[in-house]
């Protein structure tokens, strides 16, 4: 007799599957949210699966914070163009430039929150009525709360107290002019299971991922890499080091490790022997206990 | 690590702060070398902070920022951890009474339930709401913990008390596999490791029994149904003609040539394929989503359910149901709801409230009948189309259902058909 159960992976592919279609199916004008980071080229990849043979039903939508990897955004044109889709930018530079908000100041100042505006400005722009991440719970204590289909009141914000119970695989996504969604099909999965399944399906991913020299400095425990934006510090020095990055933000508070992990294998074994979790190289996350929290809060991914 | 064919088990963990629910995941974390340093760091600091001696492995658990400051968990938290022979998800779940909506939430998908008793105090009306939950929600396996053994100097006979108290009201209830474990969260004694302190037991210790447990049969595998989400219609060069149905398997095995009838509608044809993204298959069967084609050109869409032609679910207008209230707003008698069932979404109302279970006692209220926010009634259900049911104790998927209110949207009923 065959086995009439599928292996762990093959079942976090299917709900993803099933989610996907569910946002497909309950509603008018949703997007993908894609950062060129592996969890929403995953995403991608499962969308591909879920619609097949249509094509991706989904525009895509960037948050570009003028703080990226070149590779990210050469990355994104790349598989865009291979998807045939298309694809929104929202520009944090723009909401800059037009004075839509104002950029940090000081020696930790990074974009992320800047994001926030950008991001629910875009939605807004777009009528978008559901957004769908890569977010999932086993990142960050305030992700662990966070349902499939996750409601925005119409100012974008996340009621962490008030949100609508999800029970079996059924999914509400009924909501009123103005508000919007966020769906996040990736939630049950793990920083192992991500790797673990790249690996088996052979997806491409931004160079990044892999391990490669480059010049860095030693910030904050990690090896920040040398960009336009980078002001160095009394007593930093540059270093050329064999790096790779665990997870993709901006150039400027994305830490690289050391590692010589340049296969999808040596990675998959890398990430299974980490002890630190993989937001633990965020500046953004170190901010104070409930970063995360309360930029979620605010409409953040 | 090869996992290729290790499963997914899900389960829920239901207790408060006081039977050591949040210790037990910590400990399950730790000893299992889940957690990561950064992690482990956090709640070091955080231990010593507080003035408590080593690291209180509950903190692991810690969740938002209401939470932390008032020491209880709220909402419905999910972690993770994978040991070399299974993944598995902790739906851990509050154990108020209050809570209720999140226990049946977090049982909802659940292949098994973890209950504590603190062996000093046995059996409690919380006790008893847990297990009923658990029964009520049909979840296949569940395991009573009973913790800080301890603080009862490791009593076997204390534990055989504890057993016996459980098995005398669990008889009442539905339950298929039930186990025992005498624990000490605490110490870590027959949580991943064995206890040497009750040689006593001959059993395994709680990891053991997770990564081991029967799961395949949880899923029903007798009765086809796929719940058709959405059609796929690529009109591209290669799929002019291509019209599949998308959905995911709810249970059963599909074939192709197996002889279908779409429900509601009744039209019968054979399966032609069954697609992936990878080519076509032999069978597909539950959890899978793929999609499916037919011999026949008839009209299918969302919320329509292909079945076998020789066994179908019915096809009703009205039925009875266990339901839990989960929103603030009371029920209100004879009001429409639209109703959530597999992908099909009529208009419902609650014709009648039969009777409320006191989910301590488990007695029956037919007097009064107004149904407030984590109670539980038996109901009778009326729809404005043909839903297509099965009773959930046979299918978890086609057998449950959700109401949710018009003018709010929000989700305020979860449902199991009788």
């Amino acid at each position: 007799m065959s086995k009439y159960y599928l292996n762990y992976l093959d079942e976090l592919e299917s709900e993803a599957i099933y989610i996907l279609r569910e946002v497909w199916a309950q509603f008018e004008n949703p997007v993908i949210l894609f950062s060129g980071g592996k969890d929403s080229i995953l995403v991608t990849h499962l969308a591909k699966k879920a619609f097949y043979p249509s094509k991706i039903p989904f525009p895509f939508m960037h948050v570009d914070t003028g703080h990226n990897f070149p590779e990210t955004i050469q990355f994104r044109d790349d598989l865009i163009k291979d998807l045939d889709a298309q694809l929104i930018v929202g520009s944090v530079q723009e909401a800059i430039d037009t004075g839509r908000v104002a950029e940090e100041k000081g020696k930790s100042a990074t974009r992320n929150s800047l994001q926030i505006t950008t991001l629910l400005d875009a939605i807004e722009n777009n009528k978008v009525d559901c957004a769908i991440g890569g977010g999932r719970r086993d990142e960050e204590k305030a992700r662990a709360k966070e349902r499939f289909f996750s409601h925005r009141d119409d100012f974008g914000q996340w009621d962490p107290k008030n949100q609508r119970p999800e029970l079996w695989n059924i999914l509400n996504g009924k909501h009123f002019e103005g508000e919007h969604f966020r769906a996040f099909p990736i939630s049950n999965w793990t920083e192992m299971d991500v790797w673990n399944y790249i690996k088996k399906e052979n997806i491409a991913i931004p160079s990044l991922y892999y391990a490669h020299d480059r010049e860095v400095v030693w910030r904050n425990d990690s090896w920040i890499p040398v960009s336009d934006f980078l002001k160095l510090e009394d007593g930093e020095k540059v270093e050329t080091k064999k790096i790779r990055f665990r997870t993709l933000g901006d150039i400027t508070i994305t830490g690289g490790i050391e590692s010589d992990a340049d296969t999808l294998e040596k990675i998959a074994m890398e990430v299974s022997a980490m002890k630190k979790t993989e937001r633990g190289d965020r500046t953004d996350d170190k901010r104070s206990e409930s970063s995360m929290e309360d930029r979620k809060r605010q409409g953040y991914f | 690590m090869e996992l290729d064919n290790n499963q997914l088990l899900r389960f829920t963990t239901a207790g408060s702060v006081d039977d050591g629910k949040s210790t037990l995941i910590g400990r399950l974390l730790y000893d299992s070398k889940s957690i990561f340093e950064d992690q482990l760091a956090a709640v070091e600091t955080t231990s010593k902070r507080k003035g408590h001696d080593g690291v209180d492995l509950a903190l692991f658990t810690d969740g938002l920022k209401d939470e932390r400051e008032q020491g209880i968990t709220i909402d419905v938290a999910y972690r993770y951890f994978t040991t070399p022979k299974r993944k598995f998800i902790i739906a851990d779940t509050p154990g108020h009474i209050q809570y209720t909506r999140n226990m049946v939430t977090g049982a909802s998908t659940a292949n098994a339930a973890l209950i504590l008793i603190d062996a000093r105090h046995g059996v409690i009306e919380q006790t008893k709401r847990h297990a009923f939950i658990a029964s009520l929600l049909q979840i296949p396996h569940l395991i009573v913990c009973i913790n800080k053994m301890d603080l009862v100097e490791f009593s076997e006979e204390r534990y055989n008390e504890i057993i016996s108290q459980f098995e005398e009201f669990s008889s009442k209830l539905y339950v298929k596999d039930v186990r025992f474990l005498p624990i000490s969260a605490l110490l870590g004694d027959n949580v991943v490791n064995r206890s040497e302190n009750m040689k006593w037991y001959q059993g395994a210790p709680l990891l053991h029994t997770l990564e081991t447990m029967h799961i395949s049969s949880d899923i029903n595998k007798i009765d086809a149904r796929f719940p058709v989400q959405t059609v796929l219609r690529p009109q591209r060069e290669g799929f002019i003609d291509y019209r599949g149905y998308a959905g995911r398997v709810a249970s059963g095995i599909f074939r192709p040539n197996d002889e279908v009838t779409v429900m509601p509608s009744g039209f019968t044809s054979k399966i032609k394929s069954i697609d992936t993204d990878k080519g076509e298959l032999a069978e597909a069967f539950a959890p899978m989503s793929v999609s499916i084609t037919l011999e026949d050109d008839i009209d299918v869409s969302r919320g329509d359910m292909i079945v076998k032609t020789a066994n179908k679910p019915e096809a009703s207008q009205e039925f009875t149901a266990m339901i839990c209230w989960l929103h603030n707003d009371a029920a209100k008698p004879r009001a429409k709801y639209t109703i959530l069932h597999t992908s099909n979404e009529p208009k419902a109302m609650i014709k009648e409230v039969l009777y409320k279970i006191d989910i301590n006692t488990y007695g029956r209220d037919e007097e009064n009948k107004d149904l407030k926010m984590n109670e539980i009634a038996k109901v009778k259900v009326k729809t404005t189309r043909p839903v297509m049911i099965d009773e959930y104790r046979d299918n978890r998927i086609t057998g449950s259902f959700t109401l949710v209110d018009d003018a709010t949207h929000e989700t305020v009923a979860a449902g199991m058909i009788v």
